[in-house]
């Protein structure tokens, strides 16, 4: 349950880009969350919507896309979704596989009202 | 009011990310080798600590940083063994991050060879964490089950070394050291792996080798 810090990292972000903009809202913000991020989805919402009161996004909405592990393989240049986490390439059996996505956990975008 | 959108990309533990590669550049510039021990409670991290501690003393210098949720008790546990050691206590928090041991830096002598980081008993929140570490080990003992790797698997895809704990209870317990092995190679196709017994002193000089060959390959990219 290591979702709170997360989001208190994510609210210094917050922070800093809003007054980066000098906005005077934060209505939405969107994340990107790995299978392999080792966060659960709706912790980090549960997290946020307590954390965002009295803030400078408490108004604000939660948008998560879960992003699924994905694979290629360095031998045979297969790109694989793995929901089983077994690295191993089911075309030709490597275990040369680099991560493509699937371990982020990625601010991508907010809205703001300035 | 106008409404805009701005595109971010940052990573949400990017400022913790940036303290750790710090941390790592400072220690690997002194020669030290950092190694950060995950695994859940009671799998045996101080246990093994105390055997890598009387094995490596007369030759090489180690300290520790012990991290719990409460009580200096590892760290005096690692100090009666002659050891340096910090304990940092989290009052609640599940992991380590890279600010804690940012906070300590200043008291680590610049000659140590090794420096372990034994994080809070955890399997799951440390495993997103980097604390500067060098290698990550995560510890998986024999009254946990084989079944773990899969089940935690950020942990074990994160790590560089898996040290199986306690084989001396495996003529008690049903746990099969084949299948634990197999899993988690699928998962980390370049786990190292080493099999443990703290109690029977089983695996720790094997286990020791690896780490003091890594510590000589840093220093020779150093050199």
């Amino acid at each position: 349950m290591h979702e709170l810090s997360i989001v208190a990292s994510l609210f210094e972000i917050l922070e800093e880009k809003a007054k980066e903009k000098k906005a005077e809202k934060i209505t939405s913000v969107k994340l990107k969350v790995g299978a392999l991020s080792g966060v659960v989805p709706e912790f980090l919402e549960t997290a946020f919507n307590i954390y965002k009161k009295d803030t400078i996004a408490d108004e604000a909405e939660l948008k998560i896309e879960e992003v699924p592990l994905k694979v290629k393989c360095e031998k045979c240049g297969a790109e694989i979704i793995k929901n089983d986490y077994v690295f191993i390439c089911e075309k030709c059996d490597s275990r040369e596989l680099k991560t493509l996505a699937g371990t982020e956990l990625l601010l991508e975008k907010i809205e703001l009202e300035v | 009011m106008e409404k805009k959108e701005i595109l971010v990309l940052e990573e949400l533990l990017g400022s913790n990310k940036k303290i750790a590669a710090e941390i790592r550049k400072k220690l690997e510039e002194k020669g030290i080798l950092t190694i950060n021990l995950l695994s859940s409670p009671g799998s045996g991290k101080t246990t093994l600590l105390e055997r890598i501690a009387e094995k490596l003393k007369p030759d090489y210098r180690m300290a520790v940083i012990e991290g719990d949720i409460e009580t200096e008790r590892d760290a005096e546990r690692i100090r009666a063994k002659g050891i340096p050691a910090w304990q940092i206590i989290t009052g609640g928090a599940c992991h380590l991050e890279a600010k804690m041991v940012g906070k300590i830096f200043p008291e680590i002598p610049a000659d140590l060879d090794f420096l372990f980081i034994e994080n809070v008993g955890n399997l799951v929140c440390p495993a997103s964490y980097d604390l500067g570490e060098r290698i990550r080990c995560t510890l998986l003992s024999i009254p946990e089950g084989d079944d773990k790797p899969k089940k935690y698997p950020k942990a074990f895809t994160t790590s560089d070394c898996l040290i199986i704990t306690k084989t001396d209870l495996l003529p008690a317990l049903p746990f099969n050291l084949e299948h634990a092995q197999k899993e988690a190679l699928e998962l980390n196709p370049k786990l190292s792996i080493f099999t443990t017994s703290a109690l029977k002193d089983a695996g720790i000089d094997e286990l020791i080798e690896y780490f003091i060959a890594t510590l000589l390959k840093l220093r020779q990219k150093n050199a």
